[in-house]
């Protein structure tokens, strides 16, 4: 299954690869920075394949987004494509497992030039490697000099204590599940401000290493931070949109989809009918579930299942065996309601079917309604996108529907 | 945040040269859940933290507000163990110090279900959560048998 899914990304890459040379033949008379672009007769080509599968070889992944991206020595034609990149909307910065990276990237140094290594942490573990330079091609966009992050570097191997005191290292295709991560939510870099400040208001994710075995907490501009690669586009640099469809209850092995960049700057990316959820600092809303308001809620197309709440508060029992997920007797129906900070509300439909019937079928990998706890909020992972057109608006960049943050489907 | 019929809370122990003597003389003790509350005082000492306390009839609550905006509760039973941990932030704590002996137990429950997302490590005598997203991390972790008599597991947040 996996070896025809791997077939199947490589005619992708292929095509991306044809699509990225044409589009950077094509030129654009876009305007960089505001996020905002006038259409022109020149619009590059903005949609990049999506699909989701099993992901890359020897790894089994239930309801991950894949796509390729290609990265670039800054200013050479020197350039590969990795495949297999999960699309996250739930972090910034691209990020690649170093085994998946042939291609020798500059290093970016500090002002004492040494190194710059991150500590990089998701919720389920950290990523530990140095920051690169590369420019970034997707479908016809090109971002250029953008900090990424390797991932497991052979060149720094010493994971200082404070990082691996958060948790498991991801820093393997097999950890990772990916070749690497695509993080296209909605900030513009993976820290913010709190990374440049000094002293011990600063979160600590960024590391000065001297030598590959002496690394020391510091700060780093924004401009050196990891980089949502799309705000950093000369054009449809304001957000991206995930187009995937609908699957039957039962699930499908893969389905095919967009990632398309830009919102309203193009006449395939508008907002259309779309209703639009600001987001609070932390890049989170308000669920509503049975009356109750559950803060920190978050959509996610990094997370590979709907995960909310509990058992006690939804009467869905977790599967025998796992409690990871949820296995209702028979598929349950519900809705719950997405309040932005901008006082939108916006009601969710959505099922729950019994996650080891689901997961008991070794062909499928794409399901609607796979179903976990999550006490305390709403992550709306992967299963929200699936017949839905899912917007994500970069901070501070301007769209026909107000300044990003914000989510919109 | 937590119920009871006695509550009293007091902006107390940011005793700056009790917390420096602390330091001086011991090494923090790197343990929390599962051990005796003074293992608390390192925990402050180690996040450079203020500490507030919230007591109810059950337990009592010292939650450490580390200044890069990391919030650690950590939930004491009336014997003096700590019988509950959570954490919130835009990063996380030192979790081998907030979790203990039971670090291990959480990086190894924690690689047993493959795909992102958040996780739940429910295992003999210990309970794990964590969830969000970059820039939003959060996380609690408990142990069932440990709990105080009337102490739902949903309060340790």
């Amino acid at each position: 299954m996996s070896a025809r899914h791997s077939r199947n990304l490589t005619a992708i890459a292929t095509l991306v690869g044809l699509l990225v040379l044409a589009g950077c033949g094509g030129g654009s008379s876009s305007t960089p920075g505001n996020g905002l672009t006038a259409t022109s007769a020149t619009s590059v080509q903005n949609v990049q394949p999506l699909v989701v599968n099993s992901g890359p070889p020897g790894v089994v992944y239930v309801n991950g987004a894949f796509t390729s991206v290609t990265v670039c020595v800054p200013g050479s034609s020197s350039c590969q494509t990795i495949d297999n990149v999960l699309v996250d909307t739930g972090s910034m910065g691209l990020r690649i497992v170093s085994s998946a990276l042939s291609l020798a990237l500059p290093q970016q140094n500090d002002g004492s030039n040494s190194p710059i290594v991150e500590c990089n942490q998701f919720i389920d573990g950290f990523t530990w490697g140095p920051l690169r330079m590369a420019d970034v091609k997707m479908a016809g966009e090109q971002a250029k000099s953008v900090p990424i992050q390797v991932i497991g570097d052979p060149a720094f191997t010493t994971i200082p204590n404070a990082c691996s005191s958060t948790g498991p290292s991801e820093d393997t295709v097999q950890t990772l599940g990916a070749n690497g991560i695509l993080g296209v939510g909605p900030f513009r870099q993976d820290c913010g401000l709190a990374c440049s400040i000094g002293g011990s208001v600063n979160p600590g994710f960024y590391y000065s290493c001297p030598s590959a075995s002496s690394c020391a907490q510091t700060t780093v501009t924004l401009a050196q931070q990891a980089q949502n690669p799309v705000w950093m586009f000369a054009s449809d640099n304001n957000g991206v949109i995930l187009e995937l469809p609908t699957v039957p209850a039962s699930g499908a092995p893969s389905v095919s989809g967009s990632l398309v960049f830009g919102i309203g700057t193009q006449a395939n990316n508008g907002l259309g009918s779309a209703q639009v959820l600001a987001l609070d600092a932390n890049g989170n809303f308000t669920t509503v579930f049975n009356g109750q308001p559950h803060s920190g809620s978050f959509i996610d197309s990094g997370s590979n299942g709907l995960f909310f709440l509990d058992s006690a508060t939804t009467g869905l029992p977790t599967c025998s065996g796992n409690n990871q997920f949820y296995c209702p007797a028979s598929t349950q129906n519900l809705s719950a309601t997405n309040q932005g900070t901008n006082g939108v509300n916006s009601t969710v439909s959505f099922s729950v079917a019994n996650a080891n019937t689901l997961l008991g079928n070794a062909s499928d990998f794409v399901f609607s309604n796979l179903a976990g706890p999550n006490p305390g909020s709403f992550d709306w992972g992967l299963p929200f996108f699936l017949g839905r057109n899912v917007f994500t608006a970069i901070e501070s960049q301007g769209t026909p529907a107000g300044t990003g943050p914000y989510f919109a489907y | 945040m937590t119920t009871g019929t006695f509550r009293r809370r007091t902006v107390a122990l940011p005793l700056i040269a009790l917390l420096l003597l602390v330091m001086a003389l011991t090494r923090p003790a790197f343990a929390t859940l599962g051990e005796n509350v003074a293992t608390v005082q390192s925990d402050q000492a180690h996040m450079r933290a203020n500490i507030r306390m919230t007591r109810t009839t059950a337990y009592t609550t010292h939650e450490l507000q580390s200044p890069n905006g990391t919030v650690v509760r950590e939930f004491v039973s009336p014997a003096g163990t700590v019988f509950g941990v959570s954490w919130q932030g835009q990063s996380l704590p030192d979790l081998r110090q907030v979790l203990g002996k039971y670090f291990d137990q959480y990086v190894q429950g924690m690689q047993k279900r493959a795909g992102h997302g958040p996780r739940i490590i429910q295992e003999q005598g210990l309970v794990v959560q964590v969830a969000g997203h970059q820039r939003s991390l959060s996380g609690r972790a408990y142990l069932p048998e440990m709990l105080p008599t009337g102490v739902r597991a949903e309060e340790v947040r």
